[in-house]
């Protein structure tokens, strides 16, 4: 039984919603009343990436430098090895996106506990378009020694996610989307980094999901119960480390995985799973995300409807998996 | 050493010797056997590759044994062919790839000045100037410069040359001075070989209180083998056995013509 405590009114019409940054926004100025040593650094968008609650609470420790991605991670790791803990917050097109070098080399490799803060990541960054949608951020990141990787599910996970890195003394990157997404979390869930959180029971296939997509995945193991097919959601906001334990143990009792991410599926959570199961168990995989192409301008909901990213197009998926796939069961 | 390396970056860690010596045994407060001590001064290579000529010089201020140069570039050395700050107490860096150097730099220097009330220390960063091509060097200068981190002290190796050839053929610098000073640095241009010019800059730069210094100086690549000055050649390659004997005895002619001062051997 999944001991998780979801929202009870999860299933609601009117179920909250709040941008996933918006908990980064309210859990950066907590540590920051928590520990005189943090630090955030922005790159001109301090407002878009709600480092502005800090920078209102704490001037004295908000350091603006304008629209320079490289100097803003390089000067955290300065910062970090005089022993301050900087938040650099920007969008993820950028950073990581531009200054990828510089956080492998002067913060990854130099091992300094900087936090990369990397807002408007996946499609959802809407009519922007391709140029401002992250989408390989996850992979790019989930490569680099030392790096620890968090994708929240939402705004509450967010602002506890925050306050972790606050205290684990290692690099760290936190993705954060734009939109509005609903909340599927409690103050009361656990969050801990590297673990994985089993939100709902099932049998017949593991749907495996990080950050907003998560939402996504209960709402298609209702629809799939409807349809009886029994459908166990792993929420996994710690893309590195993964929690191989509870994936594997959830992989063994349903013998088939979905992956789905609001990401490339190359290097993503599906690359990562995909990876863990060639290693131990070659179990049966649907990766859904982004597959090998770029984004477009659009409204976020349709986005997510167009590339296939919403409960109604995961369940059909994982329909037409479960009829091709059969279950795999270890050699005894 | 870089001989028995087999590889590395032989003429800038020549031109470097006199201003990386100066920090060592004079300039910098600093302590070898308490590499952490907290009240310390900071200083970073960007330019990681030219770490030879720190490698050698904490050796012989006492941060490890001589005889572990030897081990330079080779597998499971503490001595890798590009600095890493995990690997040897007494780097406060990882470098290698180019224009980051200066950002960090920047980071430490600002925490010093506003956030730790830490005026009595200051952070020594030394480039290359081919380096400067790199964009993220401006984006550092333009914020030292707003900040006006006065605890900063930059050093530009100018020793006009980069791999494939003349800095001024690769990727114009000049006007060099002018840059800096439109971003708001002082500037000082010395003889990187005159060691009391060398020390005069450090210290007109420690006096300087209101903007970042940086120092231009003017350097002879391979300084002091006269086969190697000045060659461009000499950036990227080591020398071979009967290179470095001669080398080495070019360099012992020098003895006793530089006042090595108190930290004489």
């Amino acid at each position: 039984m999944s001991d998780y405590q979801l929202n009870p009114k999860l299933y609601d019409a009117d179920v909250q919603q709040e941008p996933i940054r918006a908990g980064f926004g309210r859990g950066l100025k907590a540590a920051g009343e928590a520990d005189k040593n943090i630090v955030a650094l922005c790159a001109d968008l301090t407002e878009s990436t709600q480092t502005h609650l800090f920078a209102e609470a704490f001037p004295d420790r908000f350091i603006q430098v304008g629209i320079a991605e490289q100097n803003l991670v390089a000067v955290a790791s300065g910062l970090a090895a005089v022993g301050k803990i900087p938040f650099a917050a920007a969008y993820a097109a950028f950073s990581p996106g531009r200054n990828w070098e510089q956080i492998k080399t002067t913060i990854a490799l130099n091992d300094q506990p900087v936090k990369i803060i990397s807002s408007h990541a996946g499609v959802g960054v809407g009519p922007d378009g391709a140029t401002h949608q992250m989408l390989e951020d996850i992979a790019m990141m989930r490569v680099m020694p030392n790096m620890i990787v968090i994708v929240p599910g939402d705004s509450i996970e967010a602002e506890k996610a925050t306050m972790a890195i606050a205290k684990n003394g290692k690099p760290s990157y936190l993705r954060l989307a734009r939109p509005k997404t609903p909340i599927f979390s409690t103050v009361d869930s656990p969050f801990k980094i590297g673990h994985a959180y089993k939100l709902l029971d099932g049998d017949d296939v593991t749907l495996c999901g990080t950050g907003a997509t998560t939402y996504q995945l209960l709402v298609t193991a209702k629809i799939l119960e409807q349809n009886g097919i029994s459908a166990e959601v792993l929420h996994i906001p710690t893309i590195k480390p993964l929690d191989t334990v509870t994936i594997l143990a959830s992989a063994r009792k349903t013998g088939r995985l979905v992956t789905a991410e609001e990401a490339q599926i190359a290097g993503g959570l599906g690359g990562a799973i995909a990876e863990l199961m060639g290693d131990h168990m070659p179990t049966p995989i649907l990766r859904i995300g982004i597959n090998d192409r770029y984004g477009e301008s659009g409204e976020p909901d349709e986005l997510f409807d167009h590339f296939g990213l919403t409960a109604e197009h995961i369940a059909k998926k994982v329909e037409a998996f479960v009829q091709d796939k059969p279950q795999y069961h270890r050699v005894k | 050493m870089l001989n028995i390396a087999g590889s590395g970056h032989t003429a800038g860690s020549l031109g470097l010797a006199d201003i990386v010596a100066a920090l060592y045994f004079d300039v910098l407060k600093i302590n070898p056997e308490k590499p952490d001590w907290a009240d310390r001064d900071i200083f970073l290579l960007s330019n990681g590759h030219t770490v030879p000529v720190q490698y050698a010089t904490m050796a012989e201020a006492g941060f490890f044994p001589v005889a572990e140069l030897k081990t330079l570039r080779k597998l499971g050395s503490r001595l890798q062919g590009h600095p890493e700050r995990t690997k040897l107490p007494g780097l406060e860096n990882t470098s290698g790839p180019l224009g980051s150097g200066l950002s960090q730099a920047s980071g430490m220097a600002y925490s010093f000045q506003y956030l730790d009330d830490a005026k009595h220390r200051f952070v020594y960063v030394i480039m290359g100037d081919g380096e400067l091509d790199e964009g993220n060097n401006w984006e550092a200068a333009m914020f030292a410069g707003k900040y006006k981190l006065s605890q900063l002290i930059a050093v530009v190796d100018r020793n006009n040359i980069q791999i494939d050839g003349n800095t001024e053929d690769v990727m114009p610098l000049e006007d060099l001075r002018g840059k800096w000073e439109s971003f708001g640095w002082h500037v000082i241009e010395i003889d990187g070989h005159n060691m009391e010019s060398i020390l005069d800059a450090f210290s007109m730069a420690r006096a300087i209180t209101n903007r970042p210094s940086v120092i231009i100086a003017h350097t002879i690549p391979g300084k002091g083998v006269d086969f190697m000055e000045y060659d461009y050649k000499w950036h990227g390659v080591a020398p071979n056995s009967q290179q470095a004997a001669d080398a080495l005895k070019k360099l012992h002619t020098l003895d006793g013509k530089i006042n090595t001062g108190d930290n004489a051997r």
